[in-house]
């Protein structure tokens, strides 16, 4: 055999797929799965508008008092709607066996880890964003801060879903990992707690939202800058 | 040179290291524990402001300290495991964890006390107290990691990639909750130029650090000991060592 | 004189699962054209091998070198050049099996869906093309696995267990796709621990527990 076939054939095998098709491959097939499940979809959307009903049934109808506390509630259940999905990110695959396909298709981990996060991030995270204003009139956000906590809420949902994917490539292993994934996850999310209610409130009382925001969009730059290289070496820890 | 090092870090070599090292880790924090003790609370000067109350800085500025040193000592023990593949690394990772959660949980209770006399309570969720206790959760979550894994060194890998995430986001945790708050006093040692101290209450804080610090490495001598023969168990030196 | 640059060349590989050693020591050589039938009772680390060879596994000592390239230096290469099939048939239920197809070879190379069906014709399972794989036997499951193996042109299977489940046609089938693609100049590593009789020369491991 000549040093020719060291291709094994790759004339056969057509021109290789670029990183960007490879990743809209990815994302297609995790929209793909996610819409032939429906009601999985809408789980996270459901429980969103169940915690922040919680609130107000478990401390006061006063509508005055539901408004101060308002931005922190909304985000404490946007916080926990969207650590529910973050389990299944890769354990479904790696249940299944078809992590390790993905894994020897040849693209490399960090693709797959890039394309599921930000598929997980369009199904979750945008969706949260689009029903928060459902939420904020229940519970008395005035309109006018509405574009200010959309905002928010979506620099937030992107560097926590960036958060869950090193949690739930670090857990993909364990059996009953979505309790320890919160638990790991929930620390790391505070100061996007901190900042992405903190510029809700602002934006209420119409102080400045530029410092919160700023530093959310920073954080969100920073954390999607590194995160995919801690998801990764998680999950290549976890198929070894 | 390289081969130099990983005899160094050879489980043999580290474990006889480390029971060297003890007694006189041991001893020496006696003394500067001691030392600062007494000097602290029996002979420092007592504040203008919160009279006597304020000792207690001696034990809780050393604790905070320490919790945050030794939470960085496990992430860089992890990453050098990680990176290098040196298995001493999960080793001292492992023995750490629990000696930071102790010295988080000995700051967030004497923070506690201290808030008693200061602010009327024992929790008042001020920025110092607050990243404490977000500290504590991080080594929770290191710890509880490790010990979800059967195969242990697949526990070791996920927890040192963890406490690497975790070192990283300590400042950004401790920014953001300052920027939520504003109670707690400024920084008072660690600047030698111009502490906010006198230096007669200074001394006994700088004794009960260097006391602390030595305390820290003769308990992490001993756990080390324990994880090396728990790791080797297998291994003929342990045998050996267990029937001399 | 059979060069190590030929093909696959795996050495002295050494695996500890916590601590067993699972692998102790393991050599072989694989030229293209080659089949190698790994065997070995329960345990004796045939999967662990498999894994080892396709890159997902880092052995703690030894090496694996495709080409005399090490496969750690050129995985990415290296892995779209091979095709493993796993012990489960590794489908999406929620996908139909022309889907399942897509996603999978779709990131080696770029195919289109007629050639993907006449990989699912060539297993026998063109009539399951249009369904969701978790209605699919077990058998069916088996045959459009290994129609991903077929549709992603690789050089180098390694095929752990591909017998079960499948009948006395399935497993002529399966025969003369593996005479078919060593024929063609590709490689195959097949861990099976049944004996096997395929009609070609073929080289066998035995692994011991």
């Amino acid at each position: 055999m000549s040093a020719g076939t060291q291709g094994g054939g790759a004339g056969s095998r057509g021109r290789p797929v670029g990183v960007w098709e490879a990743c809209a491959l990815i994302v297609r097939r995790e929209l793909c799965l996610s819409f032939r499940r429906p009601d999985q979809l809408l789980q996270p959307l459901v429980f969103f508008l169940i915690v922040t009903t919680l609130f107000p049934l478990g401390l006061s109808l006063q509508l005055s008092l539901l408004r101060d506390m308002a931005p922190g509630v909304l985000w404490v259940a946007a916080l926990l709607s969207s650590l529910l999905s973050l389990d299944s990110l890769f354990k479904s695959d790696a249940d299944d066996g078809t992590l390790e396909q993905l894994a020897l298709s040849g693209q490399g981990l960090m693709v797959i880890v890039v394309a599921k996060t930000l598929a997980h991030w369009l199904v979750t995270g945008a969706a949260l964003v689009l029903v928060s204003p459902l939420v904020g009139m229940a519970l008395g956000i005035p309109t006018g801060a509405f574009a200010i906590m959309m905002v928010s809420l979506g620099l937030g949902t992107v560097t926590l879903s960036w958060l869950g994917a090193i949690g739930a490539g670090l857990t993909v292993g364990l059996k009953r990992g979505n309790v320890l994934l919160s638990l790991i996850v929930l620390p790391l999310a505070m100061p996007l707690l901190i900042f992405g209610a903190g510029a809700t409130d602002r934006a209420i009382s119409g102080a400045s939202v530029a410092g919160a925001l700023y530093f959310l969009a920073a954080l969100c730059v920073f954390t999607c800058t590194l995160a995919p290289f801690a998801a990764t070496v998680a999950l290549r820890i976890n198929l070894e | 040179m390289w081969t130099w090092f990983y005899k160094l870090a050879s489980p043999p070599h580290v474990y006889g290291v480390a029971a060297a090292f003890t007694p006189w880790f041991l001893g020496l924090a006696a003394i500067a524990l001691g030392y600062g003790v007494v000097d602290g609370l029996a002979f420092a000067p007592a504040d203008y402001q919160q009279g006597d109350a304020f000792r207690i800085i001696y034990v809780h500025v050393p604790s905070a300290w320490m919790s945050e040193f030794v939470y960085t000592t496990m992430a860089i023990a992890g990453a050098i495991a990680l990176i290098w593949r040196i298995k001493l690394g999960h080793a001292v990772a492992a023995a750490c964890a629990p000696i930071g959660a102790s010295f988080t949980v000995l700051a967030l209770v004497t923070g506690s006390l201290w808030g008693r006399p200061m602010w009327g309570t024992y929790w008042a969720w001020d920025p110092r107290l607050t990243s404490e206790l977000i500290l504590l959760f991080l080594y929770v979550g290191v710890m509880s990691l490790r010990s979800a894994f059967e195969d242990a060194a697949r526990g070791d890998r996920a927890a040192a990639l963890l406490s690497i995430v975790g070192v990283v986001n300590v400042p950004i945790i401790h920014f953001s909750v300052v920027w939520w708050n504003s109670l707690h006093q400024g920084a008072t040692v660690a600047k030698f130029g111009k502490p906010s101290m006198d230096l007669s209450m200074l001394w006994p804080l700088l004794s009960m650090f260097l006391g602390f610090m030595l305390f820290f490495g003769a308990v992490l001598c001993m756990r080390l000991q324990a994880e090396v023969l728990n790791r080797e168990r297998q291994a003929k030196w342990v045998r050996e060592a267990m029937h001399s | 004189m059979k060069t190590a640059t030929q093909g696959l060349c795996v050495e002295e590989v050494h695996v500890w699962c916590g601590d067993r050693h699972v692998l102790k020591g393991v050599s072989l050589d694989l030229d293209v054209g080659e089949l190698l039938h790994v065997s070995g009772p329960n345990g004796a680390g045939k999967t662990t091998l498999l894994r080892v060879v396709s890159g997902l596994l880092r052995p703690e000592q030894g090496a694996v070198s495709w080409f005399g390239r090490s496969i750690s230096s050129v995985r990415g290469e290296y892995q779209a050049q091979l095709a493993y099939a796993s012990h489960e048939p590794a489908l999406k239920g929620d996908l139909t099996a022309l889907e399942n197809l897509r996603f999978a070879v779709g990131l080696k190379r770029r195919v289109t869906a007629a050639e993907l069906g006449s990989s699912l014709e060539r297993t026998g399972v063109a009539a399951c093309a249009d369904l969701p794989a978790r209605v699919l036997s077990a058998g069916q499951r088996r045959r459009v696995a290994m129609a991903r193996v077929l549709a992603m042109r690789a050089s180098l299977w390694l095929l752990d267990e591909p017998f079960t489940n499948l009948d006395a046609a399935g497993s002529d089938l399966m025969t003369a796709l593996l005479l078919a693609h060593v024929h063609e100049g590709g490689c195959a590593l097949v861990v099976a621990h049944h004996d096997l009789t395929l009609g070609c020369t073929m080289r066998r491991l035995e692994l011991a527990a």
